[in-house]
């Protein structure tokens, strides 16, 4: 039992996942599980209990139980002691403070921090507390481009199709490297699970790259256990793609398990396909996802997407994306909660050494629009996000959401002066897509480029 | 090779907003209000009250009002779990009803109320005539608001019937806020999950045609009395018979 006295009432929380629950700013996912605390005093009393809370609780109480959870156990056998050091005298409002002074390496506290810890002091944090902290990690990896060296900012071209026609797909891709998308990678949502359309969109991204000599890598977001035969059958894949979740159940829906992403992690590395690296997975994670599968042990949700992250770190990937407003309003409900949610995810995902980046978007049926897209987009960039997503005009004509487009990526590189990857960026050069000041600004589409359409 | 010459040929390849005109690196007010247009389309689709009254003088048979628990529209949006659940009013009513039957048939408003108001009547006009020479015995029509697809489940259950047929309102998409989805179930109960139904989507003049999805459904339907099941294998049969 965790207790405070607050505004004068007695506040008790009978577990650690329902101090962590009541503690989370609102959000609709959390009210859906019948987690939220039922009052905003509420929620300040379990805030206040938090940042007394000393942060070795987290390696003593875990909220899902060891036994029962391959993450936890993930979670609790690597934790590294030396790195946790300098801080296991603190609370976890302690940490807030100790990120957030000038002196602090942050970088170098990863490994020794937990995702529960990282989710408990987010839960402190003001927006700005979020971006700041944030702001001063970087982390770079690397496969044929460099992605989150300072200044730079990537984006995913995402040049998805209902029936997977190549044409059409390869004409998203013509107009998304024109406007200079495509450095975190190339990466389609094939329509049908079908192995044989994964394969033949994978040669199609293989020809194109080859044949325009682009340095970029290429994915095919489809299940692990596709990918994975894939390569065995020596299909042209460099990242291998899974969307993941903070608890072992929540995975299992997904058809997945640590065993099965060791086991891809072996067979992608065997391929050495990398050029100026070899970070070769791409994982997506988002709030909520755990309990829509039925899985959330009565966890909140932003505490297992942090969770989920603890995953992705075993297998140090190229590319994690919270695909925040995806999963529509009963999770997180209008553009303030998937505002805040993103930052947290971004914060959260940096802290643990993860090359983060955000799919910035909503649905119809969310309360969002545009504007609070803009919103976050520009305070993520802000805060040193690694990539966002390109899409054509914003509209995703398959998934039916809205994300940002090339032209936003593009608003966000002249506000905030960042460029793309340099691999990237020399390609696009080369081809005469940048003015005279480096912006990216294509005079019309030149005729090699379309020498990637398919013939018709 | 020029703009003006290459991006329409290029957007005859597809739908997505390829080629958009700029001003520096940003939208031109064109695209820019396009899209906007799309939006408010879709937002107007997700918000907009199931008209009943309509929707009943428009049916050709006489339908029963139902609504869920989810009695308000913010409600319904955040509490998915109190659109599967039938209003205790609603759910006496239809249990005054109750028999020996196949089929019930429920129109849901879902997330496009649009959806079901346009395209249900018109489809059920074709489906009716053909489930009849089918010789399915149907419940009476069900018209319920505030729904989820799993609200089906509930009713055909409280109806006594073997299978449900819902017909619900699609999340509106940018392109199309008025797309119709129907879920087949055979004996739908509390706990059937969405791997035991089939569903047919997109059902649109623009999309999948009113007789093309009629087809569909009967010939879903007459499978599944067939074989006594709904669901993914279920539809891996249809695929091959097709």
């Amino acid at each position: 039992m965790y207790r405070v006295i607050c505004g004068g009432e007695r506040h008790g929380f009978d577990s650690l996942a329902t101090l962590l629950a009541h503690a989370t700013p609102l959000r609709s996912g959390d009210q859906l599980a019948g987690l939220a605390a039922d009052s905003q005093l509420r929620r300040v009393a379990a805030q206040m209990a938090l940042a007394d809370l000393p942060l070795a609780t987290f390696l003593t109480e875990a909220v899902i139980p060891y036994e029962a959870d391959e993450v936890t156990r993930l979670i609790i056998d690597s934790h590294d002691a030396a790195a946790f050091a300098p801080i296991r005298h603190l609370t976890v409002g302690g940490l807030r403070d100790f990120l957030l002074a000038d002196e602090t390496d942050i970088a170098s506290l990863a490994s020794g921090l937990t995702p529960e810890m990282v989710a408990a002091v987010s839960k402190l944090m003001r927006l700005q507390d979020l971006m700041l902290v944030a702001s001063r990690v970087q982390v770079v990896t690397a496969f044929r481009t460099t992605i989150g060296l300072p200044d730079r900012l990537s984006v995913r071209l995402q040049p998805n199709h209902p029936s997977d026609d190549p044409r059409g797909i390869a004409a998203s891709i013509l107009d998304g490297l024109l406007l200079g998308s495509g450095d975190a990678c190339i990466g389609i949502n094939p329509a049908t699970d079908s192995p044989e359309r994964t394969r033949e969109l994978l040669d199609l991204l293989e020809t194109i790259r080859r044949k325009l000599d682009i340095p970029m890598q290429s994915c095919v977001l489809a299940h692990v256990t596709t990918t994975l035969d894939l390569i065995g059958q020596g299909a042209p894949v460099d990242l291998v793609f899974q969307s993941i979740a903070g608890s072992e159940a929540a995975n299992r829906s997904f058809g997945i398990n640590l065993a099965l992403l060791d086991e891809a992690q072996s067979a992608v590395a065997s391929l050495g396909r990398g050029t100026v690296g070899q970070n070769a997975f791409y994982f997506e994670t988002g709030q909520g996802s755990a309990l829509s599968a039925g899985a959330h042990h009565g966890v909140d949700q932003q505490t297992l997407e942090a969770r989920a992250y603890a995953v992705a770190r075993r297998y140090a990937p190229l590319l994690v994306n919270s695909v925040v407003g995806f999963i529509g309003p009963e999770y997180l409900y209008d553009g303030k909660q998937i505002t805040r949610a993103g930052l947290e995810d971004h914060f959260c995902g940096k802290l643990l050494g993860l090359p983060m980046g955000v799919d910035v978007c909503y649905t119809n049926h969310a309360e969002a629009d545009q504007d609070d897209m803009d919103a976050l987009l520009a305070l993520l960039v802000a805060a040193g996000v690694n990539f966002v997503m390109g899409v054509p005009g914003a509209d995703d004509i398959m998934l039916g959401y809205q994300s940002t487009s090339f032209h936003d990526a593009l608003a966000m590189r002249d506000l905030f002066g960042r460029k793309p990857a340099p691999e990237f960026e020399a390609w696009l050069i080369r081809q005469g897509l940048a003015d005279e000041a480096g912006r990216i600004r294509p005079p019309d589409s030149p005729a090699r480029l379309q020498a990637l359409l398919p013939a018709s | 090779m020029n703009d003006r010459v290459t991006w329409p040929k290029l957007r005859g390849l597809t739908a997505a907003r390829i080629g958009l005109a700029r001003s520096g690196a940003s939208l031109a007010t064109a695209p820019l209000l396009d899209f906007r247009l799309a939006h408010a389309r879709a937002r107007d689709a997700v918000h907009a009250r199931l008209d009943e009254t309509a929707l009943l003088a428009a049916l050709p048979a006489p339908a029963i009002l139902v609504e869920s628990q989810a009695t308000d529209r913010p409600t319904y949006l955040m509490r998915p779990d109190l659109g599967r659940a039938l209003h205790p009013d609603s759910a006496r009513a239809l249990s005054d009803q109750a028999g020996d039957c196949d089929l019930a048939i429920i129109l849901g408003d879902g997330l496009s109320a649009d959806a079901v108001q346009r395209h249900a009547p018109p489809l059920l006009a074709m489906l009716l005539p053909a489930l009849a020479t089918s010789g399915l015995a149907l419940a009476p029509l069900v018209v319920a608001r505030g729904a989820r697809v799993k609200l089906g489940d509930a009713v055909a259950q409280t109806l006594g019937a073997k299978a449900a047929l819902i017909l619900i309102g699609e999340r509106p998409g940018l392109s199309a806020p008025d797309s119709l989805g129907a879920y087949l179930t055979w004996a739908p109960h509390a706990a059937t999950h969405d791997a035991e139904r089939n569903c047919i989507s997109n059902i649109r003049p623009e999309g999948l045609s009113y007789q093309e999805a009629g087809y569909r459904i009967v010939y879903l339907l007459e499978q599944m009395r067939k074989l006594g099941r709904s669901g993914v294998t279920l539809k891996d049969l249809s695929d091959t018979a097709s």
